[in-house]
């Protein structure tokens, strides 16, 4: 009957590159060749090209977003676009390359496990390669696909292919990124449609994967996170005041597993108050579970009456981790507003808030030198080591054993705006 | 060690809605469900039902209806309403239009984007902080680049240019009186995850969504339903001069407004020939069938900046 699958996972990857790289071209060329461009979008770009003099079809014409980014003719902010194999579903998070978007190329990383990192084949690696393969190791991404772009403007030489895998392997042992990440390298045409989704017969030297093979076997980011059980609460459930009195005592704690896994009888502690408890039941929707692992969304009963509340954290018993009053992360700034030490934010923890001061600035990373500055203030952009004091504990890990229970975002009060996303160290 | 599998696609989907749906919950003090019957904010109740019972869901539905909807639906929508045991607000275009706030042009004038007068009007009655909506990001470009929570200023207005960042699975649904947060939690999902994700879950539909008879004519390309029997028991949509009837075997891929939603020529009845038929099709979901997104290249931006979904 039915000829798609049900239980095929799911690829979160961003794109890196500027335009010039073909960025869009390569979105367009993944969503076309995997057919996931229907016949009225298609049209409707084919009309665009025309009435733009064009005389193929602009594939970068499906990945134009809003009415002030056509009229300009760049990418301003972060677009989603989706695609489906048949075996794998993706979410592509495409962010603008150049500088002045560092916040926006931060943001799309945030949700990301595997990265493309677009070079232009005549141009080497250049200060914005640099500029993207920190910010991707920065926000924590496991795997980097380095792509080799416009391979048709260089007769899809081997030679000028190899120099820049050459070239990115120095660089990248320089920073300490090549030890730390998985990192794939590949040479193609999105124009031409080389080495995508389809192999063609311009590059016989290649032998390697094709990019829609990497992106097939990646890892999904929930198979190779952290095997320590985190669990915020987001909610309770307590519907005393329910028609049904096998309910009075009902005391469901609701949240999404963020690392690990639980299973019943497990024996767990609650933070900030260390209860002890031990783990009567796990609900999902009607299921009883018997176990749950990273990335579900369930409610936890506990054997004991524990007063717990939204923020908490469950953990299991004897875990390393315990409240803190005090954190240190690299924090990139988000906001036109630049960071005022003498003001007080909040910053938001999983679950949980507290009000925070910043303690002291240890320096600002220039992203395109990689260098550390000093510094006293923090403009839109900026990269810095930052110790922040804290009026509620949070119950920390560092970002790169725990993606999320690692980050936090700084919010101002005044305006509710969400002004920076911290990595703690 | 346990050896973790991956979650399949859909599971990962609704695991990501239930922690959007907890997050409104947690964060928000009067939030409310916009719930038209149609077909993604089922699956939002759904996914409700999976994020809170045993307890009541933590805020009301409301649905703004146009007086101009397929009385099918909202047949559906109360009787959905009532299974559930969950109180449901109706607020109406009409109500608006006896007001004054609403003027239509001309009396068959699409009564689609006056939505956002009365969703305005009732978010302002109740003092709601949030609305959590059905929209998709795979729906419409201008929808490509908007947040799980996305910020209204005080008059509804969404401004592209200043959203605020939305990093991990840390968001920001704060707000000051008189602003409100639109959340998403389906953003993430295709047209394919939510017919799968019907038939998965077993979830019952309005008919209009399944193959059937119905007179339509062929107007400027679309097929358009005519003399459509609304609640009031008169008929909206009546034939121009010179357009002839044709009974045809339709189905309603998304469901909405009567004036601007178009059926498909289909004999997909049930859930399971609509996977199949949604996966070959050659035309989105809005292409052929929302006559008020062919205005302009920038039609569904225009209205988001107005105050709508």
């Amino acid at each position: 009957m039915s000829n798609t699958t049900h239980n095929d996972s799911l690829l979160r990857f961003m794109t890196c590159g500027s335009v010039d790289d073909g960025k869009s071209t390569l979105i367009g060329r993944l969503l076309f060749d995997t057919k996931t461009i229907l016949a009225d979008t298609l049209t409707q770009i084919s009309n665009t090209s025309k009435k733009r003099g064009m005389e193929a079809v602009d594939l970068s014409l499906l990945t134009d977003g809003l009415q002030a980014e056509r009229e300009q003719g760049i990418t301003i902010d972060v677009a989603y676009r989706y695609f489906s194999t048949g075996t794998r579903k993706y979410i592509i998070a495409d962010a603008p390359g150049h500088e002045q978007y560092t916040r926006n190329m931060v943001t799309a990383a945030s949700t990301a496990n595997l990265a493309i990192i677009l070079i232009d084949a005549r141009r080497g690696v250049l200060t914005q390669t640099r500029r993207h393969s920190y910010l991707a190791h920065l926000v924590g991404i496991q795997h980097i696909v380095v792509a080799v772009n416009k391979m048709d403007l260089v007769n899809y030489d081997q030679a000028a292919y190899d120099k820049i895998c050459a070239d990115y392997l120095t660089f990248a042992n320089e920073i300490g990124f090549a030890q730390a990440r998985d990192i794939k390298f590949l040479p193609m045409s999105a124009l031409a449609g080389d080495m995508l989704v389809d192999r063609l017969e311009n590059m016989p030297w290649y032998t390697g994967e094709t990019l829609l093979e990497i992106l097939e076997s990646a890892p999904a980011a929930h198979t190779e996170g952290n095997e320590e059980f985190r669990f915020p609460v987001q909610f309770v459930c307590r519907p005393h005041a329910s028609a049904d009195a096998d309910l009075h005592d009902f005391r469901g704690f609701m949240g999404r597993i963020e690392s690990g896994n639980i299973a019943v009888g497990d024996a767990v502690t609650v933070l900030p108050n260390g209860y002890q408890s031990k783990v009567k039941a796990i609900q999902l929707g009607e299921a009883q579970l018997q176990s749950a692992q990273t990335e579900q969304s369930v409610t936890l009963l506990l054997e004991d009456e524990i007063d717990t509340s939204r923020g908490d954290m469950i953990v299991k018993t004897g875990s390393n981790i315990a409240p803190v009053k005090q954190i240190e992360a690299f924090v990139c700034w988000l906001s036109e507003t630049p960071l005022s030490p003498a003001r007080t934010y909040v910053i938001r923890h999983t679950s949980r808030e507290s009000k925070a001061k910043v303690g002291a600035i240890a320096y600002k990373v220039d992203v395109n030198t990689l260098e550390q500055q000093a510094t006293t203030d923090l403009k839109m952009n900026d990269i810095a080591r930052i110790t922040f004091k804290l009026a509620q504990p949070l119950m920390v890990d560092s970002y790169n054993t725990n993606r999320a229970t690692g980050a936090f975002i700084v919010i101002d009060e005044s305006t509710n705006n969400t002004v920076g996303a911290g990595m703690i160290v | 060690m346990t050896i973790k599998q991956p979650l399949s696609h859909l599971d990962w989907l609704e695991s990501e809605a239930i922690y959007i749906l907890r997050e409104v919950a947690g964060q928000c003090s009067n939030p409310v469900l916009l719930f038209s019957g149609g077909k993604d904010s089922l699956c939002i109740l759904r996914l409700a039902e999976k994020a809170f019972r045993p307890g009541k869901f933590p805020f009301p539905l409301m649905h703004i209806d146009t007086g101009h909807n397929y009385k099918e639906v909202i047949a559906f929508r109360d009787q959905r309403a009532a299974e559930l045991g969950e109180r449901l607000i109706v607020r109406s275009v009409e109500d608006s239009m006896k007001r004054g706030t609403v003027v239509l042009k001309s009396a068959d004038e699409s009564r689609n984007k006056h939505q956002s007068v009365t969703l305005l009007e009732a978010i302002e009655e109740f003092g709601f902080d949030c609305c959590i909506g059905g929209a998709r990001r795979d729906e419409e470009k201008a929808r490509a680049k908007e947040r799980i929570m996305s910020f209204r200023d005080e008059f509804g207005q969404w401004d592209p240019k200043n959203q605020r960042p939305e990093l991990w699975n840390l968001y920001n649904a704060r707000s000051h009186k008189g602003e409100n947060i639109r959340a998403f939690p389906i953003s993430n999902w295709t047209e394919m995850d939510v017919w799968q994700y019907i038939e998965r879950e077993n979830l019952a539909l309005p008919s209009i969504y399944f193959a059937h008879q119905r007179d339509v004519v062929m107007r400027g390309g679309s097929i358009v339903p005519v003399n459509v029997p609304l609640v009031s028991g008169e008929l909206t949509n009546p034939v121009k001069a010179g357009e002839e009837i044709i009974n045809m075997q339709v189905r309603f891929r998304t469901v909405g407004d009567i004036s601007c939603t178009a059926p498909v020529i289909s004999d997909a009845d049930n859930v399971s020939k609509i996977v199949l038929e949604t996966a070959t099709s050659t035309i989105t979901e809005r292409g052929a069938t929302r006559l008020d997104d062919q205005t302009s290249d920038a039609s569904m931006e225009q209205r988001k900046k107005e105050g709508y979904f």
